[in-house]
C-alpha cells in the first residue's frame, strides 16, 4: 500500500510538472496572449499563430516559452512597451514586435528584460521601436539573431538598439541592428560577449561601451555609422577580427577609446573612416595584426595615451597613417607595415634598415591648424614633408618605427 | 583670323618643343597609370604632374614664343588687320595647340584607366590651366619689349603660383589662427587658379582627408554642383582677365 501510494504521488506530481502547450490565434479558443499568460502556469508553452496582436503592454511574469509562427505581430500602437519579460528562464522566438511608444522618461523598448536571468530572445524582428531590447539587471541572458530596424532620425528622438545596464554575462550573437541611436549599449555591463553582429546606418554609434569590465567583442560588422564605435572609461576589453568600415564625417571614428585601459586590440579591418582608431587617455592596451586600410588618419594618438603597443599592423592607403597632438610619446610603435616607407633591406631579414617616422609634418600642421588642410597635396607641402622626413624638426623624435617591415602581413 | 590661326598653330608644330612636350606627358602618364595599382591613386600622381609641368611650359613656351614672333606681329600690323585680331589669333594658336597636346597626351590614358568622373575633373582642369597660363603668359610678354625681363617676369608667375602662394597661404593660417578663417581661406584659394584646380579635383578623389570641419566647408562650396559651376567660372576668368589685360595693353601700345 505505501508503494502504492508511493507511485500514485509520483504520477500526481508528473501530472503537475507536466508542460502544457497553449495556442493563441484567432482559430483557437484564446486569441489574446495576455489571456494566455493569466492562464499558463509556469513551464508552459504558448503557440501564437500569425496575426496582428495589439494588446497594449504584455508582462511576461512567469518562466513561459513564447513561439511565434509566421512572425505574429506585437503592435505597441507608438503607445505601450511591447513585452516585459520579468521572470527567469523566459524564452520569446519568432515575434515581429512593432512600434513601442517613445517616451525618454520610462523608456518603453521593443522587448525590456526586467531584473530577470537566463531569459533567451532569439530570431524575432523588432521594427520601428525606441528602443529595441532593453536588459536591466540581466544576467545570463542571450539574444540572438534578432534583427531591429528603426527610423531614427535625431538622437534625442531614438533609443538604442540593444541596450544593457548593469547586467552580467549576456550574449549577443548575430543580431543585425540599423537605424537606431547606438546599434548595442552596454553600460555597467561585465563579462559579456557580442558575436556576430552587424550594426549599420546607426544614428550615433554601432557600438557603445560605458564604464564595462571583462567584455569581449568579435567579428562584428560596424559599418556607416554617425560617429563608429566608442569604447570609454572600461577595463579589459577584448576586440578582435571585427570590421570597422565607412565611418565617415566631422568626428566619426571607425574606434573610439577613451580611458580606457589593459585591453587587446588584434584581426580587425579598419576601411574607409575618417580616423580609423582615435585614443585618448588610454593605457597599456596591445593593438596587433590590424589592418588599416584607406582611412583619412589611421591612428590619432593623443598625447594622453601611455604605455600602448602598436606592433604587427599593416598601414596602406590611408592619408595619414598617424596623427598626434603633444610632443610627450609613451607608447611603443614597432614592426608594422607602412605603404609609405621608402626603407631598404639589404641584409634581408624582412625589416626595413632605415626607421620610418609615421607622423608627417603635415598631420601635425592640420592637427595644430585644420584649415591648413587647404594646402594638401600641394607642391608646397609635399616639399616640407620631405625635409622634415630628413631632419624632424616639427615632429616628435622619438615617434618612430624603428624596424618596419618591408612586405604586408597577410591580414 | 583662321588664317592666322592656322599659321601659328602650323609654326607652332614645325617649332616640335609642343610635341616633345606632348610625349613627354604622354610617357608620364602612361607610367603613372601602368604603376599605381589603383586608377584613383594614378589620377593624384598625375595631378602633381600636371599642376606642375603643364602651367610650367606653357608659361614658358608662350612668353618666348610672342617675344620670338615680334617681327611677325609687325608685319602683320603693316596689313589691314585689326590689332585685336592679331592678338587673338596668336592666343588661340597657342592655347590651342598646348589644349591639343594636352589631350593627346594625357586625356588618352586617363579615360581608359581613371575613374570617368575623376577624369572629367582632372582634365577639364589641364586644359583650362594650359590657357591660364598662355594668357598669364600674354600678359607677361606684353609688359616689357625685353626678353629677358619678360621670361624672368613669367618663370617668378609660375614660381608665385606653384610654390610661395601656398607658402604665403601657410603663413596666413598661422598668422590668424585664432580667428575662425575657414571661410575667407576658402575665399583666398580663389586666387590662385593652381590651389583652385588642386582643391576642385581632391574633392573627387580624396574626400577622407578633407572631411574635418575646414573639409565640411569646402565640401560645401566646391563639392557641390554649383561650387564645381563656380569654380570652373573662376578658373575661365583666370584665363581671359590677364588676356583682356594683355589686349587692352596692346591696343594701344606703340611697337
Amino acid at each position: 500500500m505505501k508503494k502504492n501510494g508511493c507511485i500514485f504521488l509520483c504520477v500526481l506530481l508528473a501530472c503537475q510538472l507536466q508542460a502544457a502547450t497553449i495556442r493563441v490565434g484567432k482559430q483557437h479558443a484564446i486569441n489574446s496572449i495576455k489571456a494566455a499568460i493569466k492562464q499558463s502556469r509556469a513551464g508552459d508553452t504558448i503557440l501564437v499563430a500569425a496575426g496582428l496582436y495589439k494588446e497594449g503592454n504584455i508582462v511576461v511574469n512567469k518562466r513561459l516559452v513564447l513561439l511565434g509562427e509566421n512572425f505574429p505581430e506585437l503592435d505597441g500602437q507608438h503607445k505601450y512597451e511591447v513585452l516585459t519579460i520579468t521572470a527567469d528562464s523566459t524564452i520569446v522566438k519568432g515575434f515581429r514586435v512593432q512600434h513601442s511608444g517613445h517616451a525618454s522618461l520610462d523608456d518603453p523598448g521593443g522587448i525590456k528584460i526586467l531584473e530577470a536571468n537566463y531569459v533567451v530572445i532569439e530570431g524575432n524582428v523588432l521594427y520601428d521601436n525606441f528602443f529595441g531590447v532593453y536588459v536591466q539587471y540581466g544576467k545570463h541572458c542571450l539574444i540572438k539573431n534578432n534583427t531591429l530596424v528603426a527610423f531614427g532620425k535625431e538622437e534625442q528622438q531614438i533609443g538604442n538598439g540593444v541596450h544593457c545596464w548593469k547586467s552580467d554575462s549576456l550574449q549577443i550573437i548575430g543580431n543585425n541592428i540599423s537605424g537606431h541611436r547606438d546599434g548595442i549599449y552596454f553600460e555597467f555591463v561585465t563579462a559579456s560577449v557580442i558575436w556576430r553582429n552587424v550594426s549599420a546606418g546607426n544614428i550615433r554609434y554601432g557600438l557603445h561601451f560605458m564604464f564595462s569590465n571583462n567584455d569581449s567583442y568579435f567579428t562584428n560588422t560596424f559599418k556607416n555609422n554617425g560617429a563608429g564605435v566608442a569604447v570609454m572609461y572600461s577595463k579589459q576589453v577584448t576586440m578582435m577580427n571585427n570590421n570597422f568600415e565607412q565611418n565617415w564625417g566631422d568626428a566619426a571614428y571607425g574606434l573610439l577609446l577613451k580611458e580606457i585601459s589593459d585591453s587587446y586590440i588584434s584581426g580587425n579591418q579598419f576601411r574607409q573612416n575618417t580616423s580609423g582608431i582615435w585614443m585618448e587617455g588610454t593605457s597599456r592596451i596591445k593593438m596587433e595584426r590590424n589592418a588599416f586600410v584607406q582611412n583619412g588618419w589611421a591612428m590619432q594618438v593623443q598625447a594622453s595615451c601611455m604605455d600602448n603597443l602598436i606592433t604587427d599592423n599593416n598601414f596602406i592607403a590611408n592619408t595619414f597613417d598617424m596623427g598626434t597632438n603633444g610632443d610627450v610619446v609613451l607608447n611603443t610603435v614597432a614592426s608594422n607595415y607602412w605603404d609609405k616607407c621608402e626603407g631598404y633591406d639589404l641584409d634581408r631579414n624582412g625589416f626595413s634598415d632605415v626607421p620610418f617616422r609615421p607622423l608627417s609634418m603635415f598631420s601635425v600642421v592640420v592637427e595644430k591648424n585644420p584649415s591648413a588642410m587647404l594646402l594638401f597635396r600641394s607642391f608646397l607641402v609635399s616639399l616640407l614633408d620631405r625635409s622634415e622626413k630628413i631632419f624632424p624638426s616639427l615632429t616628435p623624435e622619438q615617434f618612430i618605427d624603428k624596424s618596419p617591415r618591408m612586405k604586408p602581413l597577410p591580414l | 583670323m583662321k588664317k592666322i590661326i592656322r599659321f601659328v598653330l602650323t609654326d607652332i608644330l614645325r617649332n616640335r618643343i609642343v610635341i616633345a612636350y606632348a610625349v613627354l606627358m604622354a610617357v608620364l602618364s602612361w607610367t603613372v597609370f601602368n604603376m599605381e595599382d589603383t586608377g584613383s591613386k594614378g589620377v593624384l600622381t598625375l595631378l602633381n604632374i600636371v599642376l606642375l609641368v603643364v602651367p610650367l611650359v606653357s608659361v614658358l613656351f608662350s612668353t618666348i614664343y610672342i617675344y620670338n614672333s615680334a617681327e611677325f606681329i609687325e608685319l602683320l600690323l603693316s596689313q589691314p588687320v585689326k590689332r585685336p585680331q592679331i592678338w587673338l589669333s596668336l592666343f588661340g594658336g597657342l592655347s590651342i595647340s598646348f589644349i591639343i597636346a594636352f589631350a593627346v597626351a594625357v586625356g588618352l590614358p586617363l579615360f581608359l584607366f581613371a575613374d570617368f568622373h575623376q577624369a572629367v575633373i582632372l582634365f577639364a582642369t589641364g586644359c583650362l590651366l594650359s590657357a591660364i597660363f598662355v594668357a598669364l603668359a600674354f600678359l607677361a610678354a606684353i609688359m616689357s619689349r625685353d626678353k629677358a625681363k619678360g621670361v624672368g617676369v613669367s618663370i617668378l608667375l609660375w614660381l608665385y603660383f606653384a610654390l610661395l602662394f601656398d607658402g604665403l597661404v601657410l603663413f596666413l593660417m598661422f598668422q590668424f589662427a585664432d580667428y575662425p578663417i575657414e571661410k575667407p581661406m576658402v575665399l583666398l584659394s580663389a586666387t590662385s587658379p593652381l590651389d583652385l584646380a588642386r582643391i576642385l579635383n581632391l574633392m573627387q578623389i580624396d574626400a577622407s582627408a578633407m572631411m574635418g570641419y575646414t573639409g565640411a566647408i569646402f565640401k560645401n562650396y566646391f563639392g557641390s554642383g554649383w561650387g564645381v559651376v563656380l569654380s570652373f567660372g573662376l578658373l575661365l576668368a583666370w584665363a581671359l582677365v590677364p588676356f583682356w589685360i594683355s589686349l587692352r595693353i596692346f591696343k594701344r601700345k606703340d611697337l
